[in-house]
């Protein structure tokens, strides 16, 4: 799988979506922080996390005792740049030339 | 730390070159000016050193000091940590708003792979913390950290910068 497949695996579940939410909110939770959040157990919440955090989508840091969750948003940009720039490109180029051809200028 | 600021933002990305390439490309002006928002960087590595990002051309262009971002080394140990005491400069509000805190860790995850984790504690600069966020770039204020990262990985895996 490639880095690319897992951040959309991870993407691709409600309860994984919600966390990121969650994590944009406010970042640097505790796993009780973010299980009290959801109507799941912790063990639920942990294995959707493990899968947001093998997407890098979510990274861990240690902070005294805690260890808390922080949303990483490079891979979502990554993604943006591969997919989102790219089709948007062509749509604002696709207008252009409509705006050409309608004015009679191309 | 004995006290977690709420406004710490952390970025990583995995770049398929060496610690030493991706410190190279942090640390030397001839590398920064090439990726990101461009502009060369100059560092005193050392503790106390000065540190200080120039501005492009294109900057200069939208009305920055020479100066862009100023700041202090507080810790370099290359190739794998490099924090800096960090201020935008090229916009009075932010320069106002102090200097804020930047960490990078460097870690070979496998032979050639690097880690490259980004913890800016931006506590008292809302500001800054739109900006390297990215939540201004519809307004012209590039795409903070995701894309300067991302771009830095295109640059080093590819030899090219992304699009655009």
């Amino acid at each position: 799988m490639t880095d690319e497949d897992r951040v959309f695996k991870a993407l691709a579940d409600p309860t994984r979506r919600l966390l990121l939410d969650r994590l944009f909110d406010r970042d640097a939770l505790t796993l009780t922080e973010l299980e009290s959040t959801l109507e799941m157990t912790r063990f639920g919440v942990m294995k959707h996390l493990r899968v947001l955090e093998d997407a890098n989508l979510v990274v861990t840091r240690r902070a005294g005792r805690e260890k808390l969750h922080f949303l990483n948003p490079v891979p979502i940009r990554q993604i943006h740049d591969r997919w989102i720039d790219k089709y948007t490109e062509r749509q604002v180029s696709a207008l252009m030339d409509l705006k050409h051809q309608l004015e009679g200028t191309s | 730390m004995t006290t977690t600021s709420q406004a710490v933002r952390v970025f990583v990305v995995y770049i398929k070159a060496s610690p030493d390439a991706v410190w190279d490309a942090i640390t030397k002006p001839e590398w920064t000016e090439k990726y990101g928002y461009g502009g060369r960087a100059d560092l005193e590595l050392r503790p106390g050193g000065t540190f200080r990002h120039f501005a492009s051309d294109e900057m200069k262009a939208m009305g920055s000091p020479d100066v862009a971002v100023d700041g202090e080394v507080v810790e370099a140990d290359p190739p794998r940590k490099l924090v800096l005491t960090w201020r935008m400069v090229m916009d009075e509000a932010m320069a106002a708003e102090g200097w804020t805190r930047l960490t990078y860790e460097l870690e070979e995850r496998e032979p050639g792979v690097t880690k490259l984790t980004v913890i800016h504690d931006l506590d008292g600069a809302p500001r800054l913390e739109m900006v390297v966020g990215g939540a201004m770039e519809s307004q012209g204020a590039g795409g903070g950290w995701s894309w300067v990262l991302s771009d830095l990985k295109s640059l080093l895996e590819t030899g090219k910068r992304l699009a655009g």
